[in-house]
C-alpha cells in the first residue's frame, strides 16, 4: 500500500512539473516567429547599423515578421551588410520596398523598421536572396550632435 | 621535509578520493538496466523529489515575490515597470531556478542522501548486502544517483514557474502593474532555446554535482558518529561551492559571448 502512495505522490510530481513547463511555454516564451518557421533572406546594405544586433526584430508596422539573421563587412567598399529573414507567410512585397534602422522608445533597443513600398501594375517583388536598395541607417546620437554644432558655427 | 610529505600525503589522498568517487559511479551507472531497479528509483525519486517540493515552491513563490517588489520600486522610477516581467522571469530562469534549487536540494536531499548511506556503511548493512551476494552499488547507490538526477530539473522548472507566478501576484495584483504588459515584454524577451533550455541544462548539471557529491560523501565516510557529521557538513559546504563556481562557469559560456 506504501509503494502505491509513493507512485502516486511521484506521478503528481510529474504531473506539476509537466504544468510548469506548459506555463513556461505556453505564456512565457517568445512564440512570435520561431526558428523552425521557414523563411526567405533578404539582404540590405546600411552606412551605419548603430546598435543592430542578430535576432533583432524586423518590423513592417510594428509587427514583427522577421529576425536579423547576421550581419557582416562587405570586405570591398567596408559597408555593413544585414541579412534579413523574412517569414514565408509575409510574401510579396515590391522591390520598391525600404528598411529603415529604428529604436523603439527612447532608450529602446534597435530593430529594422521596413517599409513596403507601392504596388504598381507591373511591379517586381522581392524574392530569396534580393538586396532591398532603399535604406535608412541608424541615428547615431553624436553624429547627430556633430551636425547640429558643425551647421551653427557656419552661420 | 616534513612539510613537503605532509603536501606531498594529502595530495595523494585528494586524488585517491576522486579516484574512488569515479569508481563508485561507473560501478553504479555502467550495468545492464533492470526492472526492478526502477521501482527503487521511483521510491527514491519520492524521497529527494516530491519530500523537497514544498520547500522548492515556497521558495520559488517568495523569491518571484521579492523579486518583483524590488524590482518594481527601482523601475517605476523610469516608467518601465512593464518591464517587471522579462526581469522576473529571465533571473529566475537563467539564474536564480537552477542555482537556489540546488542549493536548497544540497541542503534538503543531499545532507539526507549521505546520512542514510554513512549510516547504512556505519552500521555494516552495505557489507551485510554484499554476503548477501547484492552488489550495494547497484541495490542503493545507482537508484539515489537517477532520482536525484531526474528530481532536481523538475524541481527547478516548478520553482521558476511558481516565481514568476509570484511575481505576477505582487507586480500585477498588488502594485498595479498591468497584466497584459507583464505576460506579453515577458513573452517578446523571453526564448525557449536561449533561455529555458539553457536553464535546464545548467540544472542538470548541478543535478549530477550535488547527487554525486552527496552519495560519495556517504558512501565514502568513516564509519563512526563524527564521521557521519563530517561527510554531512562537508556535503552541504562542498556542493554549495561546487554550485555555485560551476554556475559562473556555465553563465560565461551560455550568455557570455554572443
Amino acid at each position: 500500500m506504501t509503494t502505491r502512495k509513493t507512485e502516486l505522490m511521484v506521478g503528481i510530481f510529474v504531473i506539476l512539473t509537466i504544468a510548469a513547463t506548459l506555463l513556461l511555454a505556453l505564456k512565457v516564451v517568445n512564440q512570435g516567429f520561431s526558428d523552425t518557421q521557414s523563411s526567405y533572406t533578404l539582404y540590405a546594405k546600411f552606412d551605419n547599423i548603430g546598435g543592430l544586433k542578430t535576432r533583432s526584430a524586423v518590423k513592417v508596422g510594428g509587427v514583427t515578421v522577421g529576425r536579423v539573421e547576421s550581419i557582416y563587412l562587405d570586405p570591398e567598399d567596408f559597408n555593413p551588410i544585414v541579412v534579413l529573414s523574412v517569414s514565408d507567410s509575409y510574401q510579396n512585397f515590391p522591390d520598391t520596398s525600404s528598411v529603415a534602422i529604428l529604436t523603439s522608445g527612447l532608450l529602446g533597443e534597435q530593430y529594422i523598421g521596413f517599409q513596403p513600398g507601392f504596388a504598381f501594375d507591373d511591379f517586381v517583388v522581392l524574392a530569396d536572396g534580393d538586396f532591398i536598395q532603399d535604406t535608412k541607417s541608424a541615428l547615431v546620437l553624436e553624429d547627430l550632435i556633430g551636425q547640429f554644432l558643425f551647421s551653427r558655427d557656419s552661420d | 621535509m616534513n612539510w613537503v610529505i605532509g603536501l606531498g600525503a594529502s595530495t595523494l589522498a585528494k586524488i585517491n578520493g576522486v579516484g574512488r568517487a569515479f569508481l563508485m559511479l561507473s560501478g553504479a551507472l555502467i550495468a545492464v538496466p533492470q526492472l526492478k531497479n526502477v521501482r527503487l528509483t521511483i521510491q527514491q525519486l519520492y524521497v529527494v523529489g516530491v519530500q523537497s517540493l514544498l520547500i522548492i515552491m515556497v521558495s520559488g513563490l517568495f523569491i518571484g515575490m521579492v523579486m518583483a517588489l524590488q524590482g518594481y520600486t527601482i523601475l517605476v522610477n523610469y516608467g518601465a515597470e512593464g518591464s517587471l516581467g522579462p526581469m522576473v522571469s529571465l533571473s529566475l530562469l537563467r539564474e536564480l531556478g537552477p542555482v537556489v534549487t540546488a542549493l536548497l536540494f544540497a541542503g534538503r536531499a543531499g545532507s539526507a542522501l549521505t546520512a542514510e548511506i554513512g549510516l547504512m556503511k556505519a552500521t555494516e548493512q552495505l557489507s551485510s548486502l554484499e554476503m548477501m551476494a547484492v552488489d550495494p552499488l547497484r541495490r542503493v547507490v545507482a537508484p539515489r544517483i537517477w532520482a536525484g538526477v531526474i528530481a532536481m530539473p523538475m524541481l527547478a522548472l516548478i520553482f521558476s514557474a511558481i516565481g514568476i507566478l509570484g511575481g505576477h501576484l505582487v507586480g500585477v495584483d498588488w502594485l498595479g502593474v498591468d497584466s497584459g504588459s507583464y505576460w506579453s515584454i515577458m513573452q517578446a524577451t523571453v526564448e525557449w532555446d536561449k533561455d529555458v533550455v539553457n536553464g535546464i541544462i545548467k540544472s542538470i548539471v548541478f543535478a549530477i554535482v550535488v547527487t554525486w557529491i552527496a552519495i560519495f560523501k556517504g558512501y565514502d565516510a568513516i564509519p563512526t558518529s563524527e564521521g557521519i557529521s563530517l561527510a554531512t557538513t562537508q556535503t552541504v559546504v562542498f556542493s554549495s561551492l561546487a554550485v555555485l563556481g560551476l554556475d559562473f562557469v556555465l553563465t560565461a559560456l551560455m550568455f557570455g559571448i554572443n
